[in-house]
């Protein structure tokens, strides 16, 4: 359902001269959907995150209320919306106030133009793919809004470092999704969907890895929690944060990852593409989950990079290795595409052998450059000239 | 190569995920049962129970069944409520007074209202602080008479830190389930403090139960 065929539905009751109201009306209906399927998904994941957290962890996670646990996220959004909204007396109210929404609206707004289905909500948008790059680059925006509105030193430190680490990491984002665009030919996701032939992870695995490892970056999840760092700096950007507000924060935080695995799934998994008698949304869907079954696997495993380490890894690991797909693309499509421009199957399944030795050869390689400073410089254990003592005692 | 002990870390995670045998959490207070478990307590075969109990059956497939559950707990365990027997009790205050907390206040009057075994004091207040103690348990090495236990409990959470004195009214009126800490007597006879059978006065002593007639010779006829 798209917001064309809603519109024109809805037409066809009203006279012409009210023709706006039903264009609002259709909006709103949408709006609402969206954002009520939003929200009711990302409750539900919350339960599945922290019950699979709980499983890779040795534990159990939350199974006290309801089935499962099935009921806990109402049980914390219950608790929080109930708990006093306190604004520091020296914040700045009114960016205090505005910064979670301005993190939640680009996490909603990526998914108007996702393409469940034939079409995306918002029909058929052309620059699928530069909509969300520039939306989703507001939330560095948000956290310096709430890092800065606290006054607090904490909350300070969590923007900065989030806001050195988001811009250095959209970057090898960007690069990685330009493989796939000259690949299809189109920055429009739908067009970017019935282009694949072949899934694009398997065509190009290298702009998939760097692609993921950006934009768990981006969505600050761990091993790249570094703006939230709740050893280190309270609770970040968020610290000051309580009541409602927090809530809100916590609602885009934990929206990030199905953000990402939709766009992931459309850009690489090849969207509603799927064997036939199953509906393409269920395929859809699949792809996703497993899209976040893996962010979630990364998160339970690696531990915090230091900030250093981040950028280094951003603008020494992503950076080449983005650079090094887009031109290995963009050779192989100089080569192999046809006269007018498409490309075949075969010339596809010809990229996805080359890409990926290139994939092995380029990550054994920086990974081994990158590794070279830290294996020459571990020094063998020297054994303590306390140790000793006893022996020299003994004799 | 270096950042392959990333790709091994992912593997000791999934292993976490998938084996069974990783996951060692233990459900307190209470535990699902499956259908085959349920039936089994219930002593009959899952096919039968499901039959003449559709419904149980359904939630246990659910996994909405959940029994209580009890850990492994030894006989020697110091917890709380402390057992007293007042008929063993002499209010000779030995307890109170080597208590290092000072928790345990006891006075008593020699009115001899209640009579009890070779003795004409009566024990008015008994109070112990549960809220201070440590459980040492020095004021159940003190009793010469063997009338003050350790307790085996310790699901005791109040409210009100005034609800964790322990009067003299409910030292009576608690289950005879003393621990068998520092009491090898109890301990001997097999006694488990967390099955349901209790101890009567006569059977906590250091000394085998005495027959009428030597009880007769060591009290009354002095």
């Amino acid at each position: 359902m798209s917001f064309d065929q809603l519109y024109d539905l809805l037409d066809r009751f009203v006279p012409e001269s009210i023709d706006w109201m039903v264009f609002t009306v259709t909006a709103l209906i949408l709006s609402l959907a969206v954002i009520n399927a939003m929200v009711l998904c990302t409750a539900l994941y919350t339960w599945f995150e922290r019950r699979m957290l709980g499983r890779f962890q040795s534990r159990i996670g939350p199974n006290r209320w309801g089935p499962f646990g099935l009921l806990q996220p109402i049980a914390d959004v219950i608790k929080l919306l109930v708990k006093e909204d306190v604004i520091p007396v020296v914040a700045d109210r009114a960016v205090f106030t505005l910064a979670p929404v301005v993190l939640l609206v680009p996490a909603l707004m990526v998914f108007i133009v996702i393409p469940f289905g034939e079409q995306s909500f918002l029909g058929k948008l052309n620059v699928g793919v530069l909509f969300i790059l520039g939306v989703t680059g507001v939330n560095t925006l948000a956290i310096i809004m709430g890092g800065w509105a606290s006054r607090n030193k904490y909350a300070l430190f969590g923007a900065m470092r989030g806001a050195a680490m988001l811009i250095s990491y959209e970057v090898p984002m960007a690069l990685s999704l330009i493989g796939v665009i000259i690949l299809a030919g189109s920055i429009s996701l739908v067009d970017i969907v019935s282009s694949q032939g072949i899934f694009y992870i398997l065509v190009q695995p290298l702009a998939f890895l760097v692609f993921m490892a950006a934009a768990s970056a981006e969505m600050s999840r761990a091993p790249f929690d570094m703006i939230e760092s709740e050893s280190e700096l309270g609770a970040g950007y968020h610290t000051e944060y309580s009541g409602i507000k927090y809530a809100i924060f916590q609602l885009a935080e934990f929206m990030a990852p199905l953000v990402t695995a939709a766009v992931a799934t459309v850009v690489f998994l090849g969207g509603t593409k799927g064997i036939d008698p199953i509906p393409g949304q269920v395929w859809f869907l699949l792809k996703a989950f497993s899209v976040v079954f893996v962010l979630l696997w990364v998160r339970a495993t690696w531990p915090r990079l230091r900030v250093d380490q981040i950028m280094g890894f951003a603008w020494k690991g992503l950076f080449p290795l983005s650079v090094i797909n887009f031109f290995v693309v963009a050779v192989e499509l100089f080569v192999l595409q046809e006269p007018d421009g498409t490309i075949t199957n075969q010339s596809m399944m010809i990229m996805t052998g080359i890409n990926w030795v290139v994939m092995v050869v380029s990550i054994v390689l920086i990974a081994t450059v990158l590794g070279q400073g830290k294996l020459q410089h571990k020094l063998p254990p020297q054994p303590s000239s306390l140790a000793n003592m006893a022996a020299s005692e003994g004799d | 190569m270096y950042g392959l002990g990333m790709v091994r870390g992912m593997g000791v995670t999934f292993k976490n995920l998938v084996l069974p045998s990783r996951q060692f959490a233990v459900q307190y207070p209470n535990r699902k049962i499956s259908l085959f478990e349920l039936a089994k307590e219930n002593d009959t075969d899952v096919v039968s129970f499901a039959i003449n109990n559709p419904v149980q059956a359904i939630k246990a497939l659910a996994g909405f069944v959940e029994v209580p559950v009890r850990l492994p707990q030894h006989s020697r365990f110091r917890g709380e409520e402390f057992t007293w027997y007042e008929q063993r009790c002499t209010g000779c205050a030995s307890c109170a007074k080597f208590c290092p907390l000072g928790i345990i206040k006891i006075v008593t009057d020699t009115s001899g209202k209640y009579e009890q075994d070779g003795g004409k004091y009566d024990i008015e207040v008994f109070d112990i602080d549960i809220g201070r103690c440590m459980f040492c348990g020095l004021c159940v090495q003190a009793c010469p008479y063997d009338a003050l236990h350790m307790g085996s409990g310790f699901e005791e959470g109040v409210y009100r830190r005034d609800d964790l004195v322990i009067d003299v009214e409910r030292l009576k009126a608690a289950p005879k389930k003393p621990s068998t800490w520092y009491r090898p007597q109890i301990e001997s006879q097999n006694f488990d403090p967390q099955s349901d059978d209790m101890r009567e006065y006569l059977d906590v002593g250091r000394h085998e139960r005495p027959s009428q007639d030597q009880q007769v010779d060591r009290w009354a006829k002095r």
